[in-house]
């Protein structure tokens, strides 16, 4: 499909290419596309392409490639369901790929539930000069990296942490709870980190909605949960759709909150993923694990475009 | 009136514990950075000490981080801004068969995870290099391959913040323009281009942020170099430390100031646009 894409855009420039040039002029006509063309092939589709060549090989030292062994191979594939040195199926990668899944998709839902309220008042009915001084507050943590926001909610949830020394002091435990152990460190640092991602896009569509529609619903006695349901919810759909295929996808490939807030067990794909080319260098097999987890986000895209019938260009402005 | 005030109540209590939420992690960890312990502990607060920031300050690979970081942002920009106004001007122009794919191809590095975007760029550009002695001892950097993975999706969101300005663009002044005999890069540079200025700022200023911060394709593309955020991803992963905490606070004052220049930025031209209005 991605080599489909590329030839239509070669042949793209061809057709109208008289009007192209008299509409732009050689220079930058020819600049324009230049620059989209290395934009599009040769940092978008080739390495998308060169990925998927990756996975069909075997992984093999430096000098063999290339060479006769160097054979198209769906080992790497098979390799996610049968673990290639055991031959037992591979238990735990399968696990690992859907408690990905699991997880991304709860803490989407998750924090669509909580900024909803929080985007509703901010787009309709607060003060001006409030949500003009809030928004701006929004902003400020979107800056801090994820690093150091893994880092801040290390410190809030080990054992020695703020927390744990809170319910010690108050006496409601009397040992400390192990939050990250118990993955919630992890749970809670996905969500953390991904709120505002689900805030911005919520507060855009809801924003352009009509207040006097509302109103209207009021004064004709409508409860409360119902103009959400039946109006405010399906106008900003395509915001919700955005923020959802968002935040699933950085979650599915978050990589540093399971790598400082999960729990010693924790499995998580991209983790797996990066262990396959930093710690056992087998990169085919890391190159097709990540095509499993791209297939995966592509997926959960489409879907979600589907159950909320919103168009690409319209989720994504 | 009495439910009224009461929902009012209500609401604001749960903007507050959303808040607390966004910003009690961050406070806290603030706090560390004056703490005298040298694990970072909030309370009980033990002595008021800057010790933490000079340690940043010495910290050596930090430091090589912070400078690359700032050379791959710049980068960034320069690739990621020209690419997104030629992406945005084609997408205006384009047939609108073409349109739907062209998008495709364009907002897809947004959908895809930022590890995947390392992976291949690392992939694609080591054999491409690979081809000669020359290109893989001169090209084949972590810094150079940085820059060209995250110039992949930083490219797209300028395309869209461009675009959501070319929309706007009124036509007719072009035409005027060439009908008075300018030529295209006449029209180009003083009428397209002083149009788009807003968000070509706003698109450079993104650009460099995010180029800055990111960390998941950053992770596996820039090899055997560092920038700030795998630096710091290697210490928080070793252990804890209030320098941490003490860089945490740079960045958020850092921030924080940025946001208020935005905002003073933002009311003088609303001013100026109110002024020509009247």
């Amino acid at each position: 499909m991605l080599l489909l894409s590329y030839l239509e855009r070669r042949k793209s420039t061809d057709p109208n290419t008289k009007g192209y040039f008299e509409k732009n002029g050689k220079a930058l006509g020819t600049f324009f596309i230049c620059a989209v063309g290395f934009w599009m092939i040769l940092l978008i589709i080739l390495p998308y392409l060169y990925m998927v060549i990756e996975s069909f090989h075997p992984k093999l030292p430096m000098k063999q490639r290339g060479g006769p062994t160097d054979l198209v191979t769906l080992d790497q594939y098979k390799s996610f369901f049968i673990e290639p040195s055991s031959g037992d199926w591979n238990t735990t990668h399968f696990w690992a790929f859907f408690y990905t899944i699991i997880v991304s998709i709860s803490v989407t839902f998750f924090n669509f539930a909580i900024c909803y309220p929080v985007a509703f008042y901010l787009a309709q009915s607060g003060k001006k000069m409030n949500v003009r001084f809030l928004m701006l507050a929004l902003v400020v943590p979107y800056w801090v990296n994820e690093i150091l926001r893994a880092f801040s909610l290390r410190l809030l949830l080990t054992s020695k942490g703020v927390i744990n020394q809170v319910l010690l002091a108050m006496g409601l435990i009397d040992s400390p709870i192990d939050f990250l152990g118990l993955n919630i460190g992890l749970y809670v640092g996905l969500s953390y980190a991904y709120l505002l991602i689900m805030m911005f896009p919520l507060y855009n569509a809801i924003e352009s909605l009509d207040k006097y529609q509302i109103e209207a619903a009021y004064d004709l006695g409508a409860p409360r949960w119902k103009i959400h349901r039946d109006i405010v919810i399906p106008y900003s759909k395509p915001g919700i759709a955005s923020g959802c295929t968002m935040v699933f996808m950085l979650c599915a490939g978050s990589l540093a909150a399971p790598q400082f807030l999960g729990g010693p067990s924790t499995l998580w794909f991209t983790s797996i993923v990066y262990d396959f080319f930093f710690q056992s260098f087998n990169w085919p097999r890391g190159a097709a694990y990540a095509f499993l987890l791209l297939s995966a986000c592509v997926a959960f895209v489409m879907i979600t475009l589907r159950i909320f019938k919103v168009s690409l260009g319209e989720s994504i402005k | 009136m009495n439910s009224h005030i009461i929902s009012r109540a209500m609401i604001g209590f749960y903007i507050l514990i959303f808040l607390t939420y966004l910003f009690g992690p961050l406070i806290l960890m603030g706090v560390t950075a004056f703490n005298t312990p040298s694990y970072p502990q909030a309370f009980p607060f033990e002595g008021f000490t800057l010790e933490w920031f000079v340690k940043l300050w010495n910290h050596r690979a930090m430091m090589t981080g912070l400078k690359n970081s700032f050379v791959i942002g710049v980068g960034v920009v320069f690739i990621s801004v020209p690419v997104g106004l030629a992406a945005a001007v084609i997408m205006s122009q384009i047939s609108a068969k073409l349109r739907g794919i062209y998008y495709l191809v364009a907002v897809s590095p947004l959908l895809t995870p930022g590890v995947i975007i390392g992976i291949s760029t690392v992939i694609f550009w080591k054999d491409m290099m690979g081809m000669s002695v020359f290109t893989k001892t001169t090209f084949y950097k972590g810094t150079i391959l940085t820059i060209l993975g995250q110039s992949s999706f930083v490219s797209a969101y300028c395309l869209l913040i461009i675009s959501a300005r070319l929309q706007r663009f009124d036509k007719a002044l072009e035409e005027a323009a060439l009908d008075l005999g300018a030529s295209f890069s006449q029209v180009f540079w003083h009428i397209l281009v002083p149009f788009l200025r807003p968000a070509l700022f706003s698109a450079g200023i993104i650009a460099f942020l995010m180029s800055f911060e990111n960390y998941n394709t950053t992770t596996f593309s820039i090899l055997a170099d560092k920038t700030l955020v795998t630096v710091l991803a290697g210490e928080a992963r070793q252990g804890t430390t209030p320098a941490l905490s003490a860089l945490a606070v740079v960045i958020i004052g850092t921030s924080i100031l940025g946001a208020v220049f935005f905002e003073i930025y933002k009311r003088r031209e609303q001013k100026v646009k109110n002024q020509e209005a009247a």
